[in-house]
């Protein structure tokens, strides 16, 4: 009880703090409104020149744009999460003052970064989001449950784009400057995420492969429940167990991190 | 000379001492203009590109110190600029055309926006940090040196990695060359570095623009992205993909499109956009100049709006 409402704070306090900056939420949605944009015409060539692609068909593969964009931050797809501030603080070694406090490291962080997924999805990712929907004709399931559905696969993609984030940030205890991880991290997210492309457009066995990884349940999976072409509950074990793999890991190299973690300075 | 003329000006004991917002206009403002009335033009540029120069083989030295590192992050640069041309072979995997280009053509759009906009990122990308410099007050520091700010904040953080972006659109212009069923007369050829060099000049001047904004609106410095990456993607497809207008965006109120499209039409000999006239393929020059005019002018403008954080 008493735990669940301190990580209840701690998400709160992540939502606030992206919530402070106007300017840059403004700024966040413009980009990812032209960007939506750009590709919204460049699928559409696509698809007119190979109706049902990939089994979409136009309205269909226009919706996974802007499902996309909105989803971008939200995911932190492109890096930008809470873990670029937990790789500094194992840098710097401040994380042995959130070593140090009554909680939870890998609760607490996972907490604020879900605070902060929240707000993007609300601040950055309904308003292009919903611009796309004015301006080109959309695949739009007319039942709330659907919606519901695909709100579900997103809170867990939040749960597994977190494991992998986390799990990046913990390499800092080794490396120290996690830059070089993070970056090839991005890319490979950017990629088989489905954020260049989706994932059932890419040919022969890519596509069964990229399907498999944990990166799928970023922005395919979501999308596909949303656009009627994945059963929500098998999608769901799907992310499910990814989740489950992923923090699990991040548990157990957090331990082993913490047993040689020495904190440099005076 | 000149620039100990402007040292002079904005000694750090003047602004530090005086009251801080008097000081500050003082020397933000008036002290350019005072400056610029002293200076050539001529000399005023040749001492920015000195001054740019110093600064950014200061920079490429520190980084050579951790050579493994660079090649590392080279290496990423390339990579991550790669897989944007993955994601169009793989398109061309389903399809044979886009827009009525095929890829060799599409490839041909690509390497040259990548070549241009990369060499504009390598030499003056840095200066989409700006607006974190004016949030946290660190401008001052670059105001108070004897040397034009602009080159300081051009150069500042230089990162040679980024060659890695231009190694890897040269790579595929390169191939798109080789695989172009193109008749090569003396016009087509000599446009070619006329028109990298111009689509230069129109990103640098995005890049100094997008610095400009920053001066007015600190948080969103995104939006430059927009305008930059976003601008660079878009010209990766052919024009008849967009819609009528975005074109005319691009082409009259943002003129990306003479980065590489007007001149690649003529190239490839295909419909130019809008039905624009031919000789708009040979205009990208001018429309460099003019766009690093415009962006000269909005960099002086934000510069004199500045007025540091107070404290």
């Amino acid at each position: 009880m008493g735990a669940g409402r301190l990580y209840g704070a701690v998400a709160v306090g992540g939502f606030r703090r992206y919530a402070t900056y106007r300017a840059a939420t403004a700024a966040g949605v413009f980009t990812n409104t032209v960007f939506g944009l750009i590709l919204v015409y460049t699928y559409r060539a696509l698809w007119d020149e190979r109706p049902h692609l990939g089994g979409y068909d136009q309205a269909q593969a226009l919706t996974y744009v802007w499902i996309g964009q909105a989803l971008l931050a939200t995911l932190s797809i492109g890096g930008g999460g809470v873990e670029v501030e937990l790789t500094e603080r194992i840098r710097t070694g401040d994380v042995a003052v959130d070593l140090y406090r009554p909680a939870d490291l890998q609760l607490w962080w996972l907490a604020a970064d879900l605070g902060r997924a929240m707000f993007q999805l609300l601040g950055r990712g309904v308003v292009p989001f919903v611009v796309g929907a004015l301006c080109f004709p959309l695949y739009l399931p007319r039942d709330a449950g659907t919606w519901l559905a695909f709100l579900g696969a997103v809170l867990l993609a939040m749960l597994v784009g977190f494991g992998l984030r986390y799990l990046v940030a913990l390499t800092a205890f080794w490396l120290l400057d996690g830059t070089g991880v993070a970056q090839i991290t991005w890319l490979v997210g950017f990629f088989c995420s489905g954020m260049l492309l989706p994932l059932n457009v890419f040919p022969g066995t890519l596509g069964e492969v990229v399907r498999l990884l944990p990166w799928s349940s970023l922005l395919q999976l979501p999308a596909d429940v949303l656009l009627g072409h994945a059963d929500p509950l098998g999608t769901y074990a799907f992310q499910a167990a990814w989740a489950v793999v992923l923090l699990g890991a991040g548990r157990l190299i957090q331990a082993a991190a913490t047993r040689r973690v020495v904190v440099q300075g005076g | 000379m000149a620039a100990g003329g402007h040292g002079e000006r904005s000694a750090p004991g003047e602004h530090a001492g005086g009251g801080e917002r008097a000081g500050s206009g003082e020397w933000a403002g008036g002290g350019e203009r005072a400056g610029s009335g002293e200076w050539a033009g001529t000399g005023r540029i040749a001492a920015g590109l000195r001054t740019y120069g110093l600064i950014a083989a200061m920079w490429t030295r520190s980084t050579m110190a951790y050579r493994a590192s660079f090649a590392l992050s080279t290496l990423t640069s390339f990579a991550a600029t790669f897989f944007d041309f993955v994601a169009i072979m793989l398109m061309f995997s389903r399809v044979r055309a886009l827009g009525g280009y095929a890829l060799p053509e599409v490839a041909f759009l690509y390497g040259l926006s990548a070549v241009s906009f990369g060499l504009a990122d390598l030499a003056i990308g840095s200066m989409e940090r700006l607006g974190r410099r004016v949030r946290d007050g660190t401008l001052d520091t670059l105001l108070v040196r004897p040397a034009p700010v602009l080159a300081q904040v051009a150069a500042d953080r230089f990162s040679p990695r980024r060659i890695g972006r231009v190694l890897q659109g040269a790579l595929v212009l390169g191939w798109a060359l080789a695989r172009l069923d193109v008749v090569w007369t003396a016009p087509k050829l000599l446009l070619m570095p006329v028109t990298v060099l111009s689509g230069f000049g129109i990103f640098c001047s995005v890049f100094v623009a997008g610095a400009a904004f920053q001066f007015v609106t600190q948080d969103a410095s995104e939006v430059q992205n927009a305008f930059t990456y976003g601008g660079t993607t878009l010209l990766q497809y052919p024009p008849t993909v967009f819609g009528k207008e975005l074109v005319r965006g691009v082409t009259f109120l943002l003129p990306l499109a003479f980065v590489n499209w007007l001149p690649a039409c003529y190239v490839l000999g295909r419909p130019y956009p809008l039905d624009l006239p031919g000789w708009t393929a040979f205009a990208s020059p001018l429309v460099a100049v003019a766009c690093c005019a415009l962006s000269g002018l909005a960099w002086r403008a934000g510069l004199h709006s500045y007025r540091s954080t107070g404290s």
